[in-house]
């Protein structure tokens, strides 16, 4: 282990700010590449069950 | 092949009769190099120093002005198409256009180049690098844009995508060509990055056009 | 060997197939992607030794690199994606080629930021004109380029097609820009502190890295493979087995 305490881990020797930076920009890019195909495939999901729907209600009457 | 001989013709024919086709990017050339000396400083001993790479940057903007315009009205008259059906080279064809585009924006501006030289005091031993840099750049300006011509051919507002898709790859260009024309007014030798020019010309003659020509197919395929 | 190879392209063409195959390798993937990232990351930010030089700065490399590297080679298979797409006209390459280009963005995004970032503590400025960031920086232009002409086509089929002749002409392009820039960057400042250039790296440092590109190939790996499984389902949304799937 290089840090003794907590604190000197968060401090990075002097160089937190930057090391901190980096690591949570890139969190953040990687949590939108994660999160948007969920929501795209969520999204795609409920337009799917609408028209299924859509087609089953028309299917008898045509 | 008398087909590609004949659209280079014909081409040259246009170019004549509308003369704003060569002029404007000419013209526009002239106008950014002159925003330099506005804009940064027009100390000489500075501008001496700037000016290969202000030409350059003048002559790569002035090639993109000027690409928007070499496929679309051959796809819009139907000429293109007209072409492929003919069975003819497509990589001869895209050839002859590359050809004519470089006549008429690239090789003006290596021409009237010397006349910015002055304006920018660049210095007088850089002279004979800038034109030939220009000489064996500007080909490979008209090669590579004709890829990014023949892709946007079909969009209406193609100008500007154009630009984007285009332009990082003319960087190898720039900076070779930047750098022959300072080490040149710095009395160094330049030889080394007019080969690569020349090397990066010889590529691009050998593969440019077959993207461009896959590319133009894809225009007419709806 | 060939004959294996030949099968797995004509099912690799279905997409009902990979669809099926990868609901099955996603919770693998993202575990393994999980694991490796937590492990690289706790022997990195905590068990590799500080750089002499650098301090604790040099830790971004656990990102940094990676991120570059994964930038270029996704360049590389979007590219041959296409290229599958141009000459077989298989769709799913096509799809794959797609979704490529937005996810190798990111990574090539991540890799500037944390570039620049590293580059305060190290150069004490933000930008400095160094060979691999500005490379990088011309790689994020070529990644615009394709996403741009990707929506930009009217019909679907002219926007695939159109953005693999361009990461086609990229991929010719790609050594040329490097070699120019790193040229033009010896020319200009000869011999500064570069970031990760390193006679011999200790191998407590070169580790956690390792683990860390594992990691970050796993996770694209995921990333393309939920991104394409979007695009099978709007585009198949009218056949008989995704509708079956649904009621199901």
């Amino acid at each position: 282990m290089e840090f003794n305490s907590l604190a000197e881990f968060i401090a990075m020797g002097r160089h937190g700010l930057y090391v901190w930076l980096s690591y949570g920009l890139t969190a953040l890019i990687v949590t939108y590449n994660v999160m948007q195909p969920a929501l795209h495939r969520r999204r795609l999901l409920k337009e799917q069950a609408q028209r299924l729907r859509r087609e089953k209600r028309n299917a008898p009457s045509a | 092949m008398s087909l590609v001989i004949a659209t280079v013709k014909r081409d040259f024919i246009l170019a004549a009769r509308n003369p704003g086709e060569w002029a404007n990017p000419l013209m526009f050339f002239l106008m950014v190099a002159a925003l330099f000396p506005l804009a940064v400083d027009p100390d000489p001993t500075f501008l001496s120093k700037i000016a290969g790479g202000v030409i350059w940057v003048a002559a790569l903007l002035a090639t993109l002005l000027s690409l928007d315009s070499l496929y679309r009205a051959d796809v819009e008259d139907g000429s293109l198409e007209q072409c492929l059906a003919s069975g003819e080279s497509m990589y001869a064809m895209v050839l002859g256009k590359a050809l004519v585009h470089w006549c008429i924006s690239g090789l003006p501006l290596t021409l009237v180049s010397p006349l910015l030289g002055l304006m920018l005091h660049l210095p007088d031993e850089a002279y004979i690098a800038m034109v030939l840099s220009l000489a064996v750049g500007t080909p490979i300006l008209s090669l590579l844009g004709s890829v990014g011509a023949a892709l946007t051919a079909s969009l209406s507002s193609g100008g500007l995508l154009l630009t984007l898709l285009i332009l990082p790859l003319y960087i190898p260009v720039l900076i070779f060509a930047a750098s022959a024309v300072y080490h040149a007014g710095i009395g160094m030798a330049y030889n080394g990055q007019i080969a690569m020019l020349g090397a990066m010309l010889a590529l691009a003659i050998a593969l440019t056009p077959f993207a461009a020509a896959a590319a133009l197919k894809l225009n007419l395929s709806r | 060997m060939w004959q294996w190879l030949k099968q797995l392209y004509h099912r690799m063409g279905s997409p009902k197939w990979f669809y099926e195959i990868t609901e099955r390798w996603i919770p693998w993937l993202a575990i393994v992607a999980g694991v490796t990232a937590v492990v690289g990351l706790v022997l990195g930010l905590l068990y590799a030794p500080a750089d002499y030089q650098q301090g604790d700065s040099f830790r971004i490399i656990y990102i940094h690199v990676p991120a570059a590297i994964l930038a270029q080679s996704a360049y590389m298979m979007m590219a041959v994606a296409g290229a599958v797409y141009l000459i077989w006209r298989m769709k799913m390459a096509a799809w794959v080629a797609k979704v490529i280009a937005p996810i190798g963005a990111s990574f090539c995004l991540i890799a500037l930021l944390t570039g620049a970032i590293w580059g305060k503590p190290t150069w004490g400025t933000w930008w400095v004109w160094d060979a691999r960031l500005t490379s990088m920086l011309m790689l994020l232009f070529l990644y615009f380029g394709v996403m741009a002409i990707q929506q930009a086509m009217e019909s679907e089929d002219g926007s695939y097609k159109a953005a693999a002749i361009l990461a086609l002409v990229g991929v010719v392009n790609i050594p040329i820009i490097k070699y120019s820039v790193e040229w033009w960057n010896t020319l200009h400042q000869p011999a500064t502190l570069t970031l990760t250039e390193k006679p011999s790296m200790h191998p407590d440092m070169l580790w956690p890295l390792l683990i860390m590109l594992v990691s970050t190939y796993v996770l694209f790996a995921l990333l393309v493979i939920l991104r394409t499984r979007n695009e099978i389902l709007w585009h198949e949304r009218k056949r008989s087995w995704v509708k079956k799937m649904m009621e199901s």
